[in-house]
């Protein structure tokens, strides 16, 4: 059953990639959609058995793989409560994305490549998650960083989604080396690749120390800090964050899938599957601790300053990974995997619901332009408002709450009761973000769906009205980056009274409605139902992952004003968000004049990118030239392939020459050789 | 008795000579008219031979039973398996002629007698086990060689081929044969197995001068650097399928001659010659490979390229061990087999009046007008390149392969570097038949013999032809072993 999962994406992207044009899209749409509804419906029944405590864990043998000296592992598939929850949690979401994809992508040329991507994604995504072995794993996580780059990329014509999957490829190898280091390491010091093994083996290693870069490390603080690195890449944590926003040049279900739902949450899973590990490393856990937390308040401070609406919540995911870090750096795996749980099915929610928005408003981005759309696409609006709900974390304790209200409450309350210095620091610093998350999400629901209308302000808008609503031109959205400028690009036109410049926008197809739909039970159920499970169950995790009792009673132990600190600061972020966004607009305004420096600041996301630029990519660039002149150019090109090849042409010259046509050099060059052969044998 | 078996053992030399005479008389009573005739004959003639050759091969037939005539001569599995080869490449000289020669109004009654004639010569050469027989041989393919180099006489170039040809073999001869009479003067025996018994111990100049004087005759006859001058002018200038012949059958013959004197009357001193014949592979090598890519005509690149195959082969003469001379064999068997299949595919080739086309340029888009025919000479191409998986590959790895394991490293990784040299003419060929925009349409006039040589030949150089390897070395182990077996 589970090697169908697995393979049925695969077979579904071979054919519809090999395919292509020549299957035409309603048959690739079929068949990969048809896959992935298959393998969803397969994880299910796999994941209640796991609920229900009725399955066993298992591995399922695939095919022997590498047999090299002592390095042998098998391909094969591993099934347990921790990769049950990643199967539906991938096979729903890919699922539905799919589904979503033929309403959102309906006028693109190349559906075909598209739906191979997507299904090629999940495949990779499904062999990371029910890897057994490590080797097995890190092909999974280069699968999907492939199939990422692809579909980041996807609308290979637009320049900037170009650099965008560039940069994406590149930052995750910066992580993939730590990954590959600390894989290499593992094998060195535990002699296998194989997880169960490593794990079974890690407490021997615990105390014990390494050289590494000339220091000596204690072995295991190590070995966990290099794959943590790995783990920052694909979850674009602190540092190897700067990937993730410009990877919305993407489509928008792709942004779902892979850069919310899914692929960035890797990182989060690795930890997690190797939390035995990570639990005898203290230092590398406090590292995960403090990265974590980091994160998780950088992103939500440059979330609240954005302008595009998938920006927004593409730092927010990166805030919510961070949320996922500490609470896996406090020891609290499961309250992680539980918040990845229920942050998959609210995230991929608002970004299909901001891809529904987009979808109405022409391919337009920039909530500036947005305003009042309530009315105009309800169903948009109310799963939009599930997702907010669910994110901001609104429920009242031991009555009823969101997904957010479950999951992000056990993490703070873990982090506080976690009773370290670092636990304590991430309390605060998830606390304070979770202010700020209210306060972006608050404010990117008030700017879209309330308000006036400031449609008329948008060029998108004006090529529509303009140009008739369904333009093939506009089948690409060629949509221009403006998030880096502070003011707007666009041609402000003659407003006609209402800011709506006759434009009136249309609610999405079902297609794309219906995943909304079933997201929304998710972003709304999802923690109500699951939470008891994923937090106080150690039958449930089945020794899947690392499960602290301990923690988990001090949790329920902690202050009732901890546990009421989420709910007072969303109530908090969403009074400021009510104030500057609804009631007095003009107060964002002057809030950002009167601290300009720390504005800009944010506004910029802290200056990473201008700071990279400086420091790796200019330098990497002046290397790059000076091999290119001197060494390639100047040395093996001149002395290499040119260089014999001016050789070969002088001796086709000279042999040429030689050969004059005339009998009498043909004999003498004849006695030469013979009076040369002679002479050789007289002197010798 | 002695005779009689004697007699039995040149059995297809006697056949060859017999049939040549007969043959001669025909065409002198009979005329041009039955020229084909004659060539059916003659074609039959040499069918006979292979078989009456083949079961010695198949037997690796060695020792004092293939001695005939007191040590003149020997029919060992060596020379059968040369002489195979020999055979084979006549008669496809014989079978590709007509269609060539019908254009001119040339193809005469001589032709298939004067191929007849050389193959008897060759056939002699490869036997041969005395200075005196190897002379006479040498000399009988020589003067057939000649005449067939002029055979066009009315063309310019053929006439002028066959007088370079001419004076230079006669050089050439002259060197050998002074060379000859040095050995014999030092050794005071004319027999191969006398000589290396006598030459036993300190090496004395004469015997030396001797040995590289006989050594440089031989090269001019597989044109080897530095006596390699007349190839190309001779290759362009006589009729292709002459220069076809030229390419294939005395190559071999003047090969395994070269072999038998260097590893048996000269194999007590097998380090004294070794550098000369590193030397002249080396050279070969590298003048072959850079001479050919300034060629315009197809038939001059092919025949730098004859001369680039023959500085391979001389690295298996180089180990010096059955071996090696095992390699040599094998790489003889599939460059006949190139050779053959190039040159079929240049004689195939003819512009809109049927006029033969020998410029390499005239080849552009070969690949748009006759696909077929395109895709076959590409196969040859690589194959000469020696690319895998065509089967050229094999003849220069089992070479290296010798070279290596006679500790002449060094020799062998020159030889694959060299060897890349090589590869940019070949595949240029194929460059212009694929991607340049054709400028003449080219046409075959082509019959059913060409392509069935053609076909042939490209099946045994595809992937194919690697089915082949397992027999082929177990026959080429089999003559070489007989070749090193000492009476």
């Amino acid at each position: 059953m589970i090697e169908i999962i697995v393979f049925a994406p695969l077979l579904a992207a071979i054919v519809a990639g090999l395919g292509n044009r020549g299957l035409g899209n309603t048959v690739a749409k079929v068949v990969t959609t048809g896959a992935l509804f298959l393998s969803c419906a397969l994880s299910w029944p796999i994941f209640l058995g796991f609920l229900g405590g009725t399955a066993e864990p298992g591995v399922v043998p695939v095919l022997h793989w590498v047999q090299s000296g002592s390095l042998s592992f098998d391909w094969s598939l591993r099934v347990d409560t921790l990769t049950a929850i990643m199967l539906v949690v991938i096979t729903s979401v890919s699922a539905l994305v799919h589904l979503y994809s033929w309403g959102y992508m309906d006028e693109d040329p190349d559906q075909p490549r598209f739906f191979a991507y997507l299904s090629l994604f999940t495949f990779a995504m499904l062999m990371l998650v029910t890897a057994n072995n490590l080797v097995q794993m890190f092909f999974g996580w280069e699968g999907v960083g492939l199939a990422s780059y692809l579909l980041i990329g996807f609308w290979f014509r637009k320049p900037t989604a170009n650099a965008a999957a560039i940069k994406a490829f590149v930052v995750n190898r910066v992580g993939d080396l730590g990954f590959m280091l600390g894989i290499f390491g593992l094998f060195l010091v535990f002699g296998t690749v194989s997880i169960p093994e490593i794990l079974v083996a890690a407490p021997t290693a615990a105390g014990s120390s390494i050289t590494f870069l000339g220091m000596r490390l204690s072995t295991l603080d190590i070995l966990c800090f290099l794959l943590f690195i790995g783990a920052m890449g694909k979850s674009a944590q602190l540092g190897l964050h700067v990937w993730l926003p410009d990877a919305m040049e993407g489509p928008t279900p792709v942004s779902a899938l892979i850069h919310a739902a899914t692929m960035v949450t890797a990182g989060v899973f690795m930890v997690c599957r190797l939390s035995p590990l990570f639990e005898l490393a203290p230092v590398a856990s406090t590292i995960v601790t403090i990265i974590g937390a980091a994160t998780c308040l950088f992103a939500a401070t440059v979330g609240t300053t954005q302008w595009d609406i998938k920006r927004v919540i593409a730092y927010s995911t990166c805030s919510q990974l961070g949320y996922m870090f500490f609470a896996a750096g406090v020891g609290a795996y499961g309250a992680a995997m539980f918040h990845l749980f229920t942050h998959a099915f609210f995230k991929a929610l608002l970004f299909l619901g901001a891809g529904s928005v987009i979808h109405a408003m022409h391919h337009e981005q920039d909530m500036r332009y947005y305003g009042n759309l309530r009315k105009e696409i309800p169903i948009t609006f109310w799963a939009m408002m599930a997702g907010t709900l669910a994110i901001t974390g609104v429920g009242i304790l031991d009555v009823f709450g969101f997904a957010g209200f479950y999951s992000k409450d056990a993490i703070l309350e873990a982090a506080y009761a976690s009773g370290s210095e670092a636990g304590r620091t991430a309390f605060w610093l998830g606390a304070f973000a979770a202010l700020l998350t209210s306060f972006y999400s608050w404010r990117l629901m008030f700017l879209t769906f309330w308000g006036r209308p400031r449609w008329a302000l948008s060029e998108h808008i004006q090529h529509a009205v303009h140009h008739g609503h369904d333009d093939p031109d506009e089948a690409n959205p060629p949509r221009q980056e403006n998030s880096d400028m502070g003011e707007p690009h666009h041609v402000p036109s003659p407003d006609k009274g209402d800011g709506t410049a006759g434009y009136h926008p249309h609610e999405s197809p079902w297609v794309m409605l219906i995943p909304l739909l079933i997201l929304s039970v998710g972003a709304v159920f999802a923690g109500f139902v699951f939470h008891h499970q994923f937090i106080d169950s150690a039958a449930f995790w089945n020794g899947s992952i690392a499960y602290d009792e301990h923690l988990i009673h001090a949790m329920h132990d902690v202050p009732l004003w901890v546990k009421l600190t989420a709910t007072i600061v969303m109530l908090v972020g969403l009074f400021i968000a009510w104030l500057g966004y609804l009631r007095d607009t003009s107060i964002p305004g002057k809030f950002a004049d009167q601290l300009g420096p720390i504005y800009r600041f944010v506004y910029n996301k802290w200056y990473f990118d201008e700071l990279y630029r400086l420091i790796f990519i200019r330098p990497a660039f002046w290397f790059g030239r000076q091999f290119w002149h001197a060494v390639d150019v100047g040395f093996i090109d001149r002395f290499g392939p040119n260089g014999v090849a001016e050789l070969v042409d002088k001796g086709a010259y000279a042999a040429k020459r030689l050969q004059s046509g005339y009998l009498y050099s043909y004999a003498l060059i004849m006695l030469l050789g013979l009076v040369a052969a002679t002479s050789w044998f007289m002197v010798r | 008795m002695e005779l009689t078996s004697s007699l039995g053992l040149i059995a297809p030399e006697i056949l060859l000579s017999v049939a040549g005479l007969f043959l001669l008389l025909v065409a002198a009573w009979a005329g041009d008219r039955a020229s084909s005739a004659i060539s059916i004959a003659a074609c039959v003639v040499l069918g006979a031979a292979f078989f009456l050759v083949a079961p010695s091969v198949c037997a690796g037939a060695a020792g004092l039973e293939t001695v005939a005539f007191g040590g003149q001569f020997r029919a060992d599995a060596f020379a059968g398996f040369a002489k195979l080869m020999i055979y084979a490449a006549a008669g496809a000289a014989l079978v590709v002629a007509p269609a060539f020669f019908t254009r001119y109004a040339a193809m005469r009654a001589e032709y298939p007698v004067l191929v007849l004639f050389g193959t008897l010569g060759m056939s002699i050469m490869v036997s041969a086990t005395d200075l005196l027989t190897l002379y006479i041989g040498l000399e009988m393919q020589s003067l057939a060689a000649y005449v067939l180099a002029a055979f066009l006489r009315p063309d310019q170039r053929s006439a002028e081929a066959g007088l370079k040809y001419f004076v230079l073999g006669a050089l050439a001869s002259g060197i050998l044969l002074f060379g000859a009479s040095l050995l014999y003067g030092f050794t005071g025996t004319t027999q191969f197995e006398l000589m290396r018994v006598a030459m036993a111990g300190p090496i004395s100049t004469g015997t030396l001068f001797g040995i590289v004087f006989v050594l440089a005759g031989l090269a001019f006859k597989i044109s080897a650097v530095p006596f390699h001058m007349w190839t190309p002018d001779v290759y362009e200038g006589a009729p292709t399928p002459v220069t076809q012949f030229f390419a294939t059958a005395p190559k071999v013959a003047a090969i395994a001659l070269t072999a038998r004197v260097a590893l048996d009357a000269f194999g007590t001193h097998a380090d004294a010659w070794r550098q000369v014949v590193i030397f002249a592979a080396l050279a070969s090598i590298v003048v072959g490979a850079l001479g050919a890519i300034g060629q315009t005509n197809i038939k001059r690149l092919l025949a730098y390229s004859s001369i680039n195959n023959v500085g391979f082969i001389l690295i298996g003469l180089a180990a010096a061990t059955p071996q090696g001379a095992s390699a040599m064999l094998v790489y003889l068997v599939i460059y006949v087999a190139m050779s053959v299949g190039s040159f079929v595919a240049v004689l195939m080739l003819r512009d809109e009046d049927g006029a033969p086309v020998e410029r390499l340029a005239d080849l552009a888009g070969l690949s748009r007008t006759k696909p077929a025919l395109a895709f076959c000479l590409a196969a040859m191409m690589f194959s000469l390149a020696g690319i895998p998986p065509l089967f050229g590959f094999w003849g220069k790895f089992v070479v290296f392969q010798a070279a290596v394991q006679a500790d002449l490293v060094a020799l062998a990784a020159i030889g694959i570097a060299a060897s890349v040299i090589g590869a940019f003419y070949y595949i240029k060929v194929v460059k212009v038949m694929y991607f340049d925009e054709a400028v003449n349409v080219v046409r075959d006039r082509s019959d059913w013999a060409h392509w069935a040589l053609l076909i042939i030949s490209t099946a045994l150089m595809s992937p194919l032809g690697y089915l082949l390897t397992g027999p082929l070395s177990v026959l080429a182990d089999r003559a070489a072993a007989s070749l090193f077996f000492l009476v």
